[in-house]
């Protein structure tokens, strides 16, 4: 396992005599999950609530797919814009569901996950110190990316009263001279909220107003239980000035394939790929050939999956509020974002505490930033007998709290 | 058929013992809804019975299965499934299917010892009026039956905590 380099150990003796690391990285808080990764991974008994990941496995025929293609010797590099034949699937694929044309020739790249896409379109974009909006609680790796691509993240807090989505107001508050983008995520993790196509328009509409682009991570947008996935780029004034990252993750159960893909219009795409080509080359073309089966006949797993992530998303929610957790229901995504406060600890207490007394792992809201304090992120991509477990374990740990109060 | 209904059937199917309580809470409807439905549902057929998935191996009971294709002269009007019928009434008989192919029937058997086993398709089996042969497939390894995997199971593998 790796360490995360802290600034104290560059100051070691043994760093003595090294020149010191970029003051950029060096600047960087340790990400809030890490911590908790390291002493939930040493309990035993632990069941968790934070894992962002799907609990199911890669269908078979995807495996399958891939391993059919390494017997066949696809083991090369492939174009820097991934296969033609994927890049036509994905364009096919958002054509069908969101009505929006990307060129599978020209503006379509596969990334190396949505997280290889982020920091391609940011670094595409930016200008040091060039500012981006990103409405919080959010990804973990949302801010820190802008840092690393040279820009200045600008943090803007939603409520909880509003669902975590958010305002033109908000963000034109937090909006200068200097701001080039909004960096959106919804459905949201942490918060597993959707933004619906009404509240979406006016965002389009500010970003067109103050000129700015619009990045767009998609990647939860099959997990989506009430109403339908609105694309970004699907908007009208929304495509020109749109970067749509989306990938196989979630929606397949293909975490660790780590593909992805970008789509923008084409100068803005050359200039991604242009970075990708000197970066990262290109996707691996085992996990090119696995999304090709996805998209091709993944269709009946994903929606095997989706209604299962929608029966568990109803009983934790339903159990939190009923121990006294008050927690909006989410629309998407597989995590639940209950609030902590009344039980009058921080989140860190909280979720610290929760672990060590009742070895329930969930993330501190504070993980995702700015109005994340007073919330804790529970994931239910875990089995129903775990949600149970883990639903009475909480429930016992906040009794035990209300008592002592 | 309705959608309620499908997902209802299929948490049953996955667990029997979900509650009507669990599974409103899952699926968002009232508990003596999903009560009326399910009692709709036993009532009609649909929901034949609830049973346990056991693992004999495991618990040590020495069972013996085969799987036998057996050949038939279909009769007049009835067909295959008097035929059928004069296959499935015997207890050591746990399946039986009409197929395609080499064989007309699929018969699943099941004893507790092999001579058994060989004495029933000797001596009750092949002698049925209308069956004109047999072939006898002996179970050496249960990998996966009804959804449920027998051998080694698939961990969770993935890190307590990730992003």
């Amino acid at each position: 396992m790796k360490q995360e380099v802290k600034p104290s150990q560059t100051k070691d003796k043994s760093a003595a005599n090294i020149p010191p690391l970029a003051r950029a990285v060096e600047q960087m808080p340790p990400s809030g999950i890490r911590r908790f990764f390291d002493i939930a991974a040493r309990m035993e008994g632990v069941v968790s609530l934070g894992v962002g990941e799907p609990d199911f496995v890669t269908p078979w025929a995807v495996r399958e797919a891939a391993i059919f293609s390494l017997e066949r010797g696809a083991t090369t590099y492939t174009s820097n814009y991934g296969l033609i034949e994927l890049r036509r699937a994905i364009a096919a694929h958002l054509r069908s569901l969101y009505k929006v044309e990307y060129n599978p020739e020209s503006e379509i790249v596969v990334t190396v996950g949505v997280s290889e896409g982020l920091d391609l379109a940011l670094r595409a974009i930016l200008d040091p110190g060039d500012a981006v909006l990103v409405p919080e609680p959010a990804y973990v790796s949302y801010k820190p990316c802008v840092t690393l691509a040279g820009g200045v993240p600008v943090p803007v807090p939603t409520l909880a009263e509003n669902k975590f989505r958010p305002t033109v107001e908000q963000l034109e508050k937090a909006c200068t001279d200097t701001t080039k983008a909004v960096l959106l995520g919804f459905p949201s993790n942490p918060t597993g909220s959707t933004i619906p196509r009404a509240e979406l328009q006016p965002i389009v509409d500010f970003a067109v107003r103050r000129n700015l682009f619009l990045i767009s991570d998609e990647i939860y947008d099959r997990l989506v239980y009430e109403g339908a996935h609105t694309c970004v780029a699907a908007l009208p004034g929304a495509r020109e000035r749109t970067i749509l990252l989306n990938g196989f993750s979630k929606a397949y159960a293909m975490t660790g394939w780590r593909v992805g893909y970008a789509c923008a219009p084409e100068h803005v795409l050359t200039a991604i790929v242009k970075i990708h080509a000197y970066t990262a080359l290109c996707a691996p073309i085992t996990g090119q050939k696995a999304a090709l089966e996805a998209l091709a006949h993944g269709e009946q797993s994903v929606q095997e999956m989706v209604q299962q992530y929608n029966q568990r998303r109803r009983l934790i929610v339903q159990g939190l509020n009923e121990i006294g957790l008050p927690c909006h229901m989410p629309d998407g995504a597989f995590y639940a974002f209950p609030s902590i406060e009344p039980t009058g600890l921080t989140a860190e207490e909280f979720a610290e505490r929760l672990l060590f007394e009742e070895k329930v792992a969930v993330v501190p809201g504070t993980a995702f930033g700015a109005g994340g304090e007073g919330h804790i992120r529970c994931s239910y991509a875990t089995s129903i007998s775990n949600i149970e477990t883990a639903l009475l374990r909480i429930q016992r740990f906040v009794t035990k709290l209300n008592k002592s109060r | 058929m309705e959608k309620n209904d499908q997902e209802l059937l299929s948490i049953l199917y996955r667990d029997a013992r979900t509650s009507h309580d669990q599974i409103a809470r899952m699926t968002g409807r009232k508990a003596e809804d999903v009560r009326a439905d399910i009692e709709r549902l036993e009532k009609s057929g649909i929901i034949k019975h609830y049973k346990t998935i056991v693992d004999w191996e495991k618990a040590g009971v020495e069972k013996v299965t085969a799987f036998i294709n057996v050949k038939v002269t279909p009769a007049r009007d009835v067909g295959f499934d008097d035929l059928a019928r004069r296959v499935y009434r015997f207890s050591e008989v746990k399946s039986v299917y009409l197929v395609s192919g080499d064989a007309d029937l699929r018969v699943v058997v099941e004893a507790d010892t092999l001579r058994h086993l060989g004495q029933f398709v000797a001596e009750k089996l092949s002698t049925i009026n209308g069956v004109i042969g047999t072939t006898t497939h002996f179970m050496l390894k249960k990998y996966k039956e009804d959804d449920d995997i027998f051998v080694d199971a698939e961990e969770d593998n993935r890190l307590v905590v990730t992003p």
